[in-house]
């Protein structure tokens, strides 16, 4: 995650608490999501962001995890989320996701 | 799950970009606080 | 299929050019290597041993790819890594491209500064005489005046751990005019003028016959008063010996590339113009961008070479491949970022506009990006979720099956072979092995597809994209 997301992401926690903030994907790949997920949740792996060695743990989400899907109203998942079921493969997604989720 | 809490929406260009996540889960009754979207490349 | 060739609006493509200037001592100077570079000069060391040398930038399969040896089809039946099974007897030239050893390229930059921002070490110059294009004299100056210049701010050109020039900043207190900026630009104008000088001498024309040059790279040229004036394309003229040309620069991001082709073919077609030239340098700033996930993972660091193009535009000859300007579609400001809203507007509402479908299209040329560049870094495999992406509209709309989208990916797409230098491999990549497989009667036509993050530039949120077809006339 870019270092100046990562510290919005900082900020957002000092002003809300990161007990009440969750962080929701949208990567096209499995590849990134593990080191997003780490970086919200223990901390900035490459020890060079503005998360280095912060452990805020925000749950994360990817938009596309069924759950998430679910709260989303019909006629707005079928416009604008449903093409990309086709296109991402969620699965690997979720799963690293969930394990990160569970680590909390 | 998600209820109660307040969203960050990190998109990805070619995946799914920040914009249309935020507005999702606006849809879905959500305070989203901050949206962006990555371009890898 | 409907083909309203009474409504077609057709423009010549005379023929492109791509260059790749291997520049493994310039990385450093890329925006990411030189901030991680400062905060770690650790790296420095490490980034150095992993370099790879001239020759190994021009067996590596994409770069072939990008100059024309090798088709998109072959590569995808080469043995990976890539950067490990490099191309036995691989040559720098290439059908319609090259590749630039940096010895040459910091010749070049000599050549076209015009403000006294490079001095080559004397010694050096000399040694390569015989690279140096005819021209005016390059600034040179004895190696102690070199150190001298770098030690008071100037960026060092090296060759190896030789010290072989200086880039020195245009102004002590504008920080448009800094060394860094300057040097991005002037490689900039320096890789396109090769690519349209390139082209010319391939086509046999004359610089003289441009009457019109635009450039669409990413750089920023300008003072501190008008930071992104512009008009590279007018340096680059002048720099070709285009003496009719003036020029204007298109910019929009990764999409500019194809904007610039609909302005250019526009200036065609409305009579204005007789021959265009379209054309974009290097973008020095995207030098080893993703080079610590290459470091980490013991590859060699791929982001070492500058990609520039040149297209020259004119009538439409029958039989000959033109643009289709009747097909150039805009993604509008209402047309929403969502990867089905974008390919609405950039293909099936482009398409309908000529009677086709999705399934019409031969061939599609989308985000080329090579993805051993990408993969390592996490970044994905960006072809391959764009053709998903167009793959997906066509099951939506019931033109092809489900269990269909993989082949169409196969055949109507390919593997990414460009560098990761933005609007490079933003779909204009394909257009020389566009026109050969057209040419060939392979294809009929070809949908090149390119899209824009405007949301970088922190204007606004939007994300934007251009499109056309291209097709025998």
């Amino acid at each position: 995650m870019n270092f100046e997301n990562q510290g919005v992401i900082k900020r957002l926690a000092d002003q809300y608490g990161p007990e009440n903030l969750a962080v929701v994907l949208g990567n096209s790949e499995a590849s990134g999501v593990e080191v997003f997920a780490e970086t919200v949740t223990e901390g900035d792996p490459s020890y060079a962001g503005p998360l280095a060695g912060v452990s805020l743990k925000i749950p994360v989400y990817h938009v596309l995890e069924e759950d998430v899907m679910a709260v989303v109203p019909e006629a707005m998942r079928e416009e604008k989320l449903q093409l990309s079921l086709l296109v991402i493969d969620v699965e690997p997604m979720r799963q690293v996701l969930q394990a990160a989720r569970e680590k909390l | 799950m998600l209820n109660g809490k307040k969203v960050i929406a990190i998109g990805e260009r070619d995946g799914v970009p920040g914009p249309v996540i935020a507005e999702c889960l606006e849809g879905a009754g959500l305070e989203v606080v901050f949206q962006a979207t990555e371009c890898f490349v | 299929m409907t083909d309203l060739s009474s409504k077609a609006v057709r423009v010549g493509i005379e023929g492109v050019f791509y260059s790749l200037a291997h520049v493994p001592d310039l990385v450093r100077y890329g925006s990411k290597p030189s901030r991680e570079l400062r905060t770690n000069p650790a790296l420095e060391q490490q980034l150095k041993n992993q370099l790879r040398n001239f020759s190994a930038a021009t067996a590596y399969a994409p770069h072939q790819v990008y100059i024309g040896n090798i088709t998109p089809a072959e590569l995808s039946n080469l043995q990976k890594p890539w950067y490990d099974k490099l191309i036995e007897g691989a040559t720098s030239n290439g059908r319609f491209g090259d590749l630039v050893d940096q010895d040459r390229f910091y010749c070049q930059l000599g050549r076209a500064d015009q403000f006294n921002l490079v001095t080559l070490e004397e010694k050096w110059r000399q040694e390569h005489a015989a690279k140096h294009v005819n021209g005016k004299a390059t600034r040179v100056g004895p190696l102690i005046e070199i150190k001298t210049l770098c030690e008071k701010g100037a960026l060092g050109l090296y060759a190896g751990e030789r010290l072989v020039g200086a880039f020195e900043q245009g102004h002590a207190e504008d920080a448009s005019l800094s060394a860094d900026v300057l040097l991005e630009n002037l490689a900039a104008k320096v890789t396109a003028a090769h690519s349209l000088g390139s082209l010319l001498n391939a086509l046999k024309l004359s610089p003289e016959e441009i009457d019109f040059v635009i450039s669409c790279s990413e750089e920023a040229v300008g003072d501190r008063y008008n930071r992104g004036g512009g008009n590279l394309a007018k340096a680059i003229a002048e720099e070709v010996g285009c003496t009719n040309a003036s020029g204007s620069d298109v910019k929009a991001f990764c999409a500019g590339p194809m904007y610039g082709i609909v302005h250019g073919a526009s200036l065609i077609q409305s009579g204005v113009c007789n021959k265009v030239a379209v054309v974009a340098g290097g973008s020095l700033a995207k030098l080893g961008m993703k080079f610590e996930s290459h470091l980490k993972k013991g590859m060699p660091v791929l982001e070492d070479v500058l990609g520039s193009f040149a297209v020259i535009l004119s009538q439409a000859k029958t039989g000959e491949p033109c643009v289709r300007l009747d097909s150039a579609a805009f993604h509008p400001v209402r047309g929403g970022a969502s990867p089905q809203a974008m390919a609405e507007s950039l293909a099936e509402k482009a398409l309908a506009k000529l009677g086709m479908k999705l399934t019409d299209v031969d061939r599609y040329a989308v985000e080329l990006h090579n993805p051993e560049i990408t993969v390592p870094s996490g970044s994905g495999d960006v072809p391959r979720t764009n053709y998903m992406t167009l793959a997906a509209l066509a099951v939506m709309r019931g033109q092809i099956k489900k269990d269909q989208m993989e082949d169409f990916v196969r055949t109507r797409g390919m593997l990414g072979y460009a560098p990761t230098q933005g609007h490079i491999p933003s779909a204009i990549v394909y257009l020389g092995h566009a026109l050969d497989a057209l040419r060939n009667n392979e294809i009929k036509n070809a949908s090149f597809i390119s899209k824009g993050s405007l949301f970088l530039g922190r204007m606004t949120q939007l994300s934007d994209g251009c499109s056309f077809l291209v097709e025998k006339s």
